[in-house]
């Protein structure tokens, strides 16, 4: 049976991992080698690096640490950040990355999405969405890296999932801004707004606190994945306690 | 133990070679017929598409030279699609290498989201030296929305909505529809496994 997947999300800041709350305030808290095996070692299904400064400071050379990564790493891992062309996914991909993500390129030029899949297959293209909970009506946000540059799109979550599912996603990470790095438990309602209309594997992103939070959007949300950064750097969660934990409330994990 | 990565003009061959290398090998990455032939080893990796994989190796002049391979092969994800007999992929029906019985076609998932991605269970239907000490239930790691049926040929089997061939087999030709090089422990040890097998 396919098992629901773990994956702790390393932001990347100038080759450093980091964590910011609800994405400022960034503090350093580790080398990505050091962190990417140690979770490998915990039983992480999955990493992804989020290069947050990328988007905002127009890089697109794929960073030496995607080769280093793919070198040490037997689990599969996704790049995010700064990929606005076919050939600047294809370098990541050829330095060993499984899947690459992308955000606010997506939102300025959505042929991108079709480029990415058309040329490397669905399977290995994710798109991440910022959305922010207005009362009930969900909105996507842009460049959300720098507070200062960040963007209102003018667009409805729902509506953009559909749309990036059409043009080839293969997966949707759907990070909830209100939620983010503030440990309350995910956005349940929001997810499972996106759940019923999104038919690729959707990734849970932002709130994660406790491991109730990781059984409710399992067991109500219906996601494939949930994703956590701070809870994980800090220690506040042990991976092999979460999924002990999970497979003893009845969701299948892989031990 | 020499060991050819074949360069099917697709992305990723890096994170296969980075695998063998963990167990001691250097793997060649090349599409030269000689030194393909010439390996104790073959792997035929791929990611992206069918139709492009396919033309890929056409305009390489590869399909008589992977067809001609004594030697154990192995194909992984896409490349161990591209050992079967066609490959529908919704649009143009592709002809495969036909080095194993069959046909690739869209994974039925039912109700299920759409790339199959994750780790899924392995179940043996057959004892092959290729699975030594892979027991029922351990994990490998998915990502495909195409597959081949359970068939005579299937080794292993893996179910999302419906079963399907995780592991196939034909004489000297071996397929795996997950990622061995990101499957962890299992992974590795199916990798070991194929440099370990005696013809």
């Amino acid at each position: 049976m396919l098992t629901r997947r773990i994956i702790p999300c390393l932001d990347v800041r100038d080759g450093r991992v980091v964590k910011g709350v609800q994405f400022k305030n960034h503090e350093d808290v580790g080398d990505i080698l050091d962190l990417a095996l140690r979770y490998r070692d915990e039983g992480a299904d999955e990493l992804v690096f989020y290069d947050i400064t990328a988007s905002v400071d127009d890089r697109t050379v794929s960073p030496d640490w995607v080769g280093k990564v793919s070198r040490a790493l037997d689990i599969p891992f996704c790049v995010a950040g700064g990929i606005k062309t076919v050939e600047a996914a294809g370098a990541r991909l050829a330095a060993g990355a499984d899947k690459i993500s992308i955000n606010s390129p997506a939102l300025m030029r959505p042929d991108l999405i079709n480029e990415l899949s058309d040329a490397y297959g669905v399977q290995c293209i994710v798109v991440g969405i910022d959305t922010f909970a207005d009362g009930e009506t969900y909105r996507v946000k842009s460049h959300t890296g720098d507070p200062d540059k960040m963007r209102e799109t003018g667009r409805l979550t729902l509506d953009w999932v559909q749309d990036v599912v059409k043009r080839g996603a293969g997966e949707i990470v759907l990070n909830c801004m209100n939620r983010d790095g503030v440990r309350k438990g995910y956005d349940l309602e929001q997810l499972k707004a996106v759940r019923q209309i999104c038919k690729v594997p959707l990734i849970a992103s932002g709130g994660a606190g406790a491991t109730e939070h990781f059984e409710d959007v399992f067991k109500q949300a219906n996601v494939d994945g949930a994703l956590a950064a701070s809870v994980f750097h800090k220690s506040v969660i042990a991976i092999p306690d979460l999924k002990a934990d999970l497979r003893a409330s009845g969701i299948e994990v892989r031990l | 133990m020499s060991l050819v990565i074949v360069d099917t003009g697709c992305a990723n061959l890096a994170s296969v070679q980075f695998a063998f290398e963990r167990l001691g090998v250097e793997p060649v990455i090349t599409d030269e017929a000689e030194v393909i032939l010439k390996a104790d080893r073959v792997v035929l990796p791929g990611v992206g598409s069918a139709p492009f994989a396919m033309r890929s190796i056409m305009a390489k002049n590869l399909k008589p030279v992977l067809q001609a391979i004594e030697q154990p092969v192995i194909g992984i994800c896409l490349g161990m699609q591209l050992l079967f007999e066609s490959l529908d992929e919704g649009g143009e029906v592709v002809q495969g290498l036909g080095l194993i019985p069959g046909a690739i076609t869209a994974l039925e998932t039912t109700e299920l989201p759409t790339p199959h991605m994750g780790w899924n269970t392995l179940k043996t239907l057959q004892a092959d030296p290729l699975l030594t000490d892979v027991n029922d239930g351990d994990y490998t790691y998915f990502v495909h929305s195409f597959a081949a049926k359970v068939s005579e040929n299937t080794l292993a089997q893996t179910t999302y909505g419906t079963p399907f061939t995780a592991v196939a087999r034909n004489e000297n030709v071996w397929g795996c529809q997950f990622h061995p090089e990101r499957s962890s422990k299992t992974g590795a040890k199916i990798l070991q496994n194929f440099l370990d097998i005696k013809l």
